[in-house]
């Protein structure tokens, strides 16, 4: 066999499972919207569920969401953004240094259901919080916090280095430094990596199961502290909880999920380029 | 204004180190749930091959043994695939493709994992039990399946990395020979790749054996122990589904209730060895761009 026959299967070897790989992640996306679009109007997007589920819309699920992203946020964050500027900004090359690296590499690597357990030890029972909204987001914010610190570190370290050189030469100090230079100049790539960890903690069901979420209540939740319906915990309940469930409504609800944390992703992904456009070092 | 600056300075400085911090927390809180399991119950049981909770019996090897079946077969599918992509990605395929297949990658990172479970129950374990021509389609092979697309992103942006990191030299100077583009890529790139490889499997396996909620939905959580050579076309049950179904009906403080924990402490474990070879890898290598000021 001559090195270009070889060369030309190996060639039509790789492209095609490229497309194998390709192929159902197209499938998949245009399956959920054909199958579910049916199912999704305004009433199932602003009514409650009825008839054991069966009937109605899914608004509170929607809703408890909204509501755990932005706990999601308020937790992780401020202490998210500081670990990555204390990495990017301050931290020398020590061997302290680099356990924080692997703590931070650890954190990504647990898995989400065993973050749940954590939640459930120590928000819920340990401070006594209860399955509620705010452990449920406390949980949410330390599983999102490894995305957010390593997109918001890499963001600090594309600010070129002679901007902070220039800015400290000009007698700034250095928090004056981070504060008008760099974090400006990072915002957006910050900003893509806070976006991106939210769309991830938005379609978790593992890391609420004990924390926050409810499988049905007839009203919105009216403090922090009560427990609330989410769109991930509510397809799983109504796709294997729920006896004679009417599919075109699972479909719609995975459509709406589907939907919600994909938007996000867009978010990010149209902040990522504009900036990139615009960016001039 | 000097003293503000210490504060935010200061604030900062723990923040960094909050990290360290949770992961000694979560261990230490999975460890106060979990240990009190080894004393209520005996280390035959535990490591026991029957898991009937009602009765007591606490066995959690068919629970290992799942995890690790539906974890193998989902690497021995993601791993060609998502390095053959990967190859396919930077080498072969020209810009304007790279442009759509890379956010196609990101989707598929982002799709919830209860969706993907869901679309296993309802599309995919269908056509499973057609096709293998088995009793039901909610087998740990199903789970594998979802599993692998799952890990496929991970793979896929590591692999990508480390192909990436791949001297310019290198390629060119196997293409100065003669070599041709194929045999660059499979004598001279992929060779040097290989530890961003290695790491690129390890980091599948790990976001594999971790998964929950798709894997729960599809391989038919039934708690029995591999033992015909064609094991995976029956159904199976992870640890991680196991924590999740049960987690949520147990009495707090109940053996039943420590023992869920005691798994927990597994997957811990077997996650933080997993990551920590990967990462001390990473840390490693790669010189330093901007960020702190010497001095």
């Amino acid at each position: 066999m001559s090195r270009q026959t070889s060369q030309r299967i190996a060639f039509a070897l790789l492209t095609f499972l490229a497309i194998v790989v390709m192929v159902p992640i197209v499938l998949v996306v245009a399956y959920i919207i054909v199958q579910g679009i049916g199912a999704v109007n305004w009433e199932f997007l602003t009514s409650f569920p009825r008839n054991g589920m069966k009937e109605g819309g899914i608004l509170p699920a929607v809703i408890g969401t909204v509501l755990l992203t932005f706990g999601t946020a308020i937790a992780s964050i401020p202490l998210a953004v500081g670990a990555a500027i204390y990495l990017s900004e301050y931290a020398r090359d020590t061997w302290l240094t680099r356990s924080i690296r692997l703590a931070i590499i650890n954190l990504a690597g647990i898995p989400s259901v065993v973050y749940g357990l954590f939640g459930l030890g120590l928000f819920v029972l340990f401070l006594g919080l209860g399955t509620s909204i705010v452990a449920g987001s406390l949980t949410l914010g330390l599983m999102t916090m490894p995305v957010v610190i390593s997109t918001a570190e890499e963001a600090l370290l594309s600010v070129p280095q002679r901007f902070r050189v220039v800015s400290r030469s000009l007698g700034a100090s250095r928090w004056q430094t981070i504060r008008q230079v760099v974090l400006p100049n990072a915002l957006p790539g910050m900003l893509t990596g806070v976006i991106l960890g939210l769309e991830r903690a938005a379609g978790e069901t593992a890391p609420i199961l004990f924390t926050v979420a409810a499988f049905y209540l007839p009203q919105l939740p009216k403090s922090p502290l009560d427990q609330t319906m989410a769109l991930p915990y509510h397809l799983y309940v109504i796709a294997t909880q729920v006896p004679g469930m009417p599919l075109e409504i699972q479909y719609g609800t995975a459509l709406v999920l589907l939907v919600l944390v994909l938007s996000l992703n867009v978010v990010a992904t149209v902040i990522r380029s504009r900036f990139r456009r615009r960016r001039q070092w | 204004m000097r003293n503000r600056e210490f504060v935010i300075e200061a604030l900062i400085r723990v923040a960094g180190f909050s990290a360290i911090f949770f992961v000694v927390l979560i261990f230490l809180f999975l460890m106060r749930e979990g240990v009190p399991a080894f004393w209520e119950t005996s280390a035959g049981n535990f490591f026991g091959e029957r898991w009937y909770p009602n009765e007591d019996l606490f066995g959690t090897l068919p629970l290992i043994l799942g995890s690790l079946l539906v974890t193998l077969g989902a690497v021995v599918i993601a791993l060609p695939l998502g390095l053959a992509t990967a190859v396919f990605i930077r080498e072969l395929a020209p810009g304007w493709l790279r442009e759509i297949l890379k956010p196609l990658v990101e989707i598929l990172a982002g799709i919830p994992s209860v969706v993907l479970g869901f679309l296993g129950m309802v599309a995919v374990s269908p056509l499973v039990r057609e096709w293998l021509n088995v009793p039901t389609g909610l087998t740990a092979f199903t789970g594998s399946l979802m599993l692998a697309y799952m890990s496929l992103p991970t793979i896929i942006s590591v692999a990508d990395d480390a192909i990436d990191a791949v001297p310019k030299a290198h390629r060119d100077g196997a293409l100065a020979l003669g070599a041709t583009h194929w045999q660059t890529i499979w004598r001279v790139v992929l060779p040097a790749a290989r530890s961003g490889v290695i790491i690129a499997v390890m980091l599948g396996i790990g976001r594999a054996i971790g998964e929950t909620m798709a894997v729960m939905m599809v391989t038919g959580n039934a708690a029995r122990i591999p033992q015909e050579w064609n094991a995976l076309f029956f159904p199976a049950r992870t640890m991680t589904a196991t924590i999740a179904a049960e987690m949520g009906e147990v009495a707090q403080g109940s053996t039943h209730y420590h023992v869920l924990f005691a798994v927990g402490i597994l997957l811990f474990a077997v996650t933080f060895v997993i990551n920590a070879i990967a990462s001390l890898v990473v840390i490693k290598g790669g010189p330093r761009r901007g960020g702190r000021l010497m001095g």
